[in-house]
């Protein structure tokens, strides 16, 4: 074997393709769109998109990080509810509260629930899919009871709470923004730091990880904190954005999530995928509803293509292991 | 050497595992700059020694002591902390992270700003292999690698934690013997430079090698501490079993019938080439060679779990339909793999379900499954092979390692085959079970069976099979009878020049 046949990372090689792919599709997408309507590529029509896929972006970080461990975070749609209520209700009470204060309780509130969802999986040893969605009806229940049929209306909520959603820091939606570096910040953390390779070795081989003296407990109950922390920020985001609230807010949420993480190509049974992968996919997903109402296509029809793409990102999973295991089997007998 | 003062000492520690007690009152020390073995048959306890060691276990009583100090470990973590470095019998890799990683793991260095440090991750994964003296790749994923470059991935992991006590567990099960060497440089190296090793292994010859003292256990007791320089592997051997082996390779001499099994010219690009050989009734043919020689290949692609490029294999005259293992099945072939975890069982079934699952269609009534002919089959056979079991409906993963490899065995005799292949039969089990396995393997011959045997012992390879085919790298390098075949024959064909050189 010559040095330089070693120094071939196939694997870079192919997950490289794995997001390539979703950002082909994406332009693929814009592109047809845009020529049947011009009026898509408008400025009006990207900030809707972006600001659309800011919510689902910044919960689809979170759950990337907890499917990556191998488990899964069912209760973030409920996690938003309550945490939207909460805020809004909170601002409607004291209408002087700055915004940072409103973001600071989405997170605790979110941070709560991600930490009873994470000592019941690990201390109760249940599966976290049954965990979460037990929790999914029980902050549900929780934020409906609360609410008692009530609703907080965009009237009874500070100016300033409102402008959030649209104002801008240098021409970037702040729901943007805020999305970016949670993206970013999450995605370098689990590809530089150690804590984040540990995170991947968990969701690779949990037994292994255990004997490797990883903090699994610490690991795992953090991923959980992490994903209903963002969930809670998400229902900050929802509050400010859409300024009415009542108890059903985020209703359903965790599918369009958990679809956003698969088609972003974060393997179901861990150990694989990146945060920025989780990211492309809420956009694409967000991109498509958006073109498919532009395109004048049936509503209907977007949930069997957002169905399509998740069976094709999985297909297309199982195709990049086989070819891996394909061709590093060419490279052993040769070696 | 400092017989003072141990570096890690086991004093008088027992663990249960609800009413069995694995571990009884045992104490050893481990010196520094001392290799010292821990021998004794499956299931005598050794493994759950190692993962108090490890952390991962806690003595019930008892203590640990480092340096003259009690210790605890809460977990892995403490243990690796303490300067403990631990090789398990399965290896426990992370399949999807590369293989620099997964040795970094814990420990990668790291920039000024917290972050890990891929360029000397990936050189200090160079630097250990070069040591090691193997060609791995540090950026690919360790999914796919081979038990031996698995076995060599946990080694340079081990080796990277720099510790003070370094525990292995049968870390030579799956490694040839150029690799065995190069670990045992490794080693000694580093026991030369004060670390305290504690090895395990069932191959004496190692031990006698390698270690300074040994500690033999029995049924979770400790039997003996001793300098191995006192003691006669025949004295290991009796100590650890309780009884005298009268024979470790019971061949029976057998007048090998018509042929059965005729392989010509088989050929698989990059992998095996131009293999020819054939096996006659009531003969046992090892197939021997290093690890990497394709033997395995060989074998798997006879079954049809693997495709060939160009040859044929003939079955009783009749062609074999290549790529097909049902096929095989059905004219009456069996292969026991060499990897039982991955290949060979489902931990999670039954016994009985292990046992019958090749069968299952016959055995099946309306096409569904009743316990009682299960049962019933599976009785038959785990008695035959004299498995240690509690009841047959317990999952398979609960069993020692030799007596999974009888479940392994029963499930393919109980299939009534006329050509049986096992690949490495006691890789990993104790002499007692080896003894009876090999009993076993002679006696089915001695019926008529014609038996290919894949095995990188050489003391198994000469004392079982009538004939040896030897490959290497891919080719028959030679095929030696019984009288021709010595440990220099085999190996020399098997290594080609670097022998003589």
């Amino acid at each position: 074997m010559t040095p330089t046949a070693m120094k071939v990372p196939p694997r870079f090689n192919i997950m490289k393709t794995r997001e390539l792919g979703i950002v082909l599709a994406l332009a693929a997408l814009v592109l047809y769109t845009t020529i049947n309507n011009p009026r898509f590529l408008s400025g009006q029509s990207i900030r809707d998109n972006l600001l659309n896929t800011a919510i689902l972006a910044v919960m689809a970080t979170g759950q990337a990080v907890v499917v990556i461990t191998r488990n899964i975070d069912l209760s973030v749609g409920s996690v938003l509810g309550i945490s939207a209520f909460a805020v809004a209700t909170m601002m409607s009470d004291h209408p002087g509260l700055p915004m940072i204060v409103a973001i600071l309780v989405g997170l605790a509130v979110g941070a709560a629930a991600g930490l009873l969802n994470g000592v019941l999986v690990r201390y109760g040893k249940v599966p976290a899919l049954v965990v979460t969605l037990g929790t999914l009806y029980m902050y549900r229940g929780i934020t409906y009871s609360w609410a008692g049929g009530s609703q907080v209306n965009a009237d009874e909520l500070p100016p300033h709470f409102l402008n959030f959603a649209n104002a801008n820091l240098l021409g970037v939606p702040w729901l943007v923004l805020i999305a970016l570096v949670v993206v970013g910040a999450t995605s370098l953390v689990m590809r530089n730091y150690r804590v984040g390779r540990e995170l991947y070795a968990m969701g690779s081989s949990p037994q292994a990880a255990e004997l490797a003296g990883i903090k699994v407990a610490r690991n795992l109950l953090g991923a959980f904190i992490l994903s209903g922390a963002l969930a809670g920020l998400a229902g900050v985001l929802f509050a400010a954005r859409f300024g009415t609230v009542d108890a059903s807010a985020g209703n359903g949420y965790e599918l369009n999530v958990v679809a956003a993480v698969v088609v972003g190509g974060v393997a179901v049974f861990g150990g694989s995928g990146t945060v920025w992968g989780a990211g492309l996919g809420a956009l694409l997903l967000t991109v498509i509803s958006s073109a498919l109402a532009v395109l004048d296509i049936n509503q209907f029809w977007q949930q069997a293509i957002v169905g399509a793409l998740i069976i094709l990102a999985i297909c297309a999973d199982r195709l990049v292991a086989v070819r891996i295991a394909r061709s590093l089997r060419k490279k052993d007998s040769h070696g | 050497m400092a017989e003072a003062s141990a570096l890690l000492e086991v004093q008088d520690v027992t663990k249960s595992f609800g009413a069995v007690a694995a571990v009884q009152g045992v104490s050893f020390p481990l010196f520094g700059g001392e290799a010292h073995a821990l021998v004794g048959e499956n299931g005598a306890g050794k493994s759950t020694i190692v993962k108090m060691l490890a952390g991962v276990h806690q003595p019930d009583t008892g203590t640990l002591r480092l340096a003259g100090n009690d210790v605890t470990f809460a977990g892995p973590a403490d243990a690796k902390a303490a300067g403990i470095a631990v090789i398990y019998q399965e290896p426990t890799l992370f399949p999807d992270l590369s293989v620099a990683e997964n040795i970094a793991m814990g420990n990668q260095p790291l920039t000024r700003l917290r972050q890990i440090d891929r360029k000397a991750m990936h050189a200090t994964a160079e630097r250990l292999f070069r040591r090691l003296g193997v060609h791995l790749d540090p950026t690919r994923p360790a999914r796919g690698l081979s038990i031996a470059d698995q076995q060599l991935v946990e080694i340079a992991k081990a080796l990277s934690s720099e510790a003070r006590v370094l525990i292995m567990d049968e870390p030579t099960a799956a490694l040839s013997a150029v690799e065995v060497a190069r670990l045992f440089a490794v080693v000694r190296s580093l026991r030369d430079e004060g670390a305290a090793i504690l090895f395990i292994s069932h191959r004496f010859e190692e031990i006698t090698e390698l270690c300074q003292r040994v500690t033999i256990m029995r049924d979770g007791k400790h039997v003996a501490t001793e300098l191995v320089a006192d003691l006669t592997v025949d004295d290991m051997i009796r100590r650890m079993v309780g009884r005298d082996l009268s024979a470790l390779f019971p061949k029976q001499t057998v007048e090998p019938g018509e042929v059965m099994l005729e392989v010509d010219g088989l050929t698989r690009e990059g992998v095996f080439r131009d293999v020819s050989f054939s096996v006659r009734a009531g003969e046992i043919v090892a197939l021997a060679g290093l690890v990497g020689a394709g033997r395995s290949e060989v074998m798997q692609a006879v079954f049809g779990v693997d495709p060939y490029d160009s040859g044929t294999v003939r079955f009783q005259g009749k062609r074999l339909k290549p790529g097909s293992p049902r096929a095989a099945m059905a004219a009456g072939i069996a292969l026991v793999p060499e990897d039982r975890r991955q290949q060979g069982l489902i931990m999670e079934l039954s016994i009985e379900r292990n046992v019958t699952l090749p069968r299952a269609r016959k055995l099946a009534r309306l096409g569904l499954l009743f316990g009682g002919a299960e049962r019933e089959a599976a009785l038959t056979w785990t008695q035959k092979l004299q498995t240690k079991l509690g009841s047959l409906s317990d999952a398979v993963g609960t069993l020692s390692g030799g007596n999974q490899q009888k479940v392994v065995l029963a499930k393919w005799l109980a299939t009534g085959p006329q050509l049986l292949i096992v690949d490495e039969p006691t890789r990993g089990i104790d002499v007692g079970t080896k003894a009876e396995v090999h009993r076993l393997m002679s006696s089915l011959a001695a019926d008529g069976l014609a038996v290919v045997m894949v095995s990188s012992e050489l003391p198994e390879v000469l004392g079982m099979a009538d004939r040896i085919v030897v490959l290497r790298e891919g080719r028959v390098a030679a095929e030696l009878t019984r009288a021709e075949a010595t440990e220099e024959s085999v190996m020399y064909a098997a290594m080609g020049q670097e022998v003589a050189a």
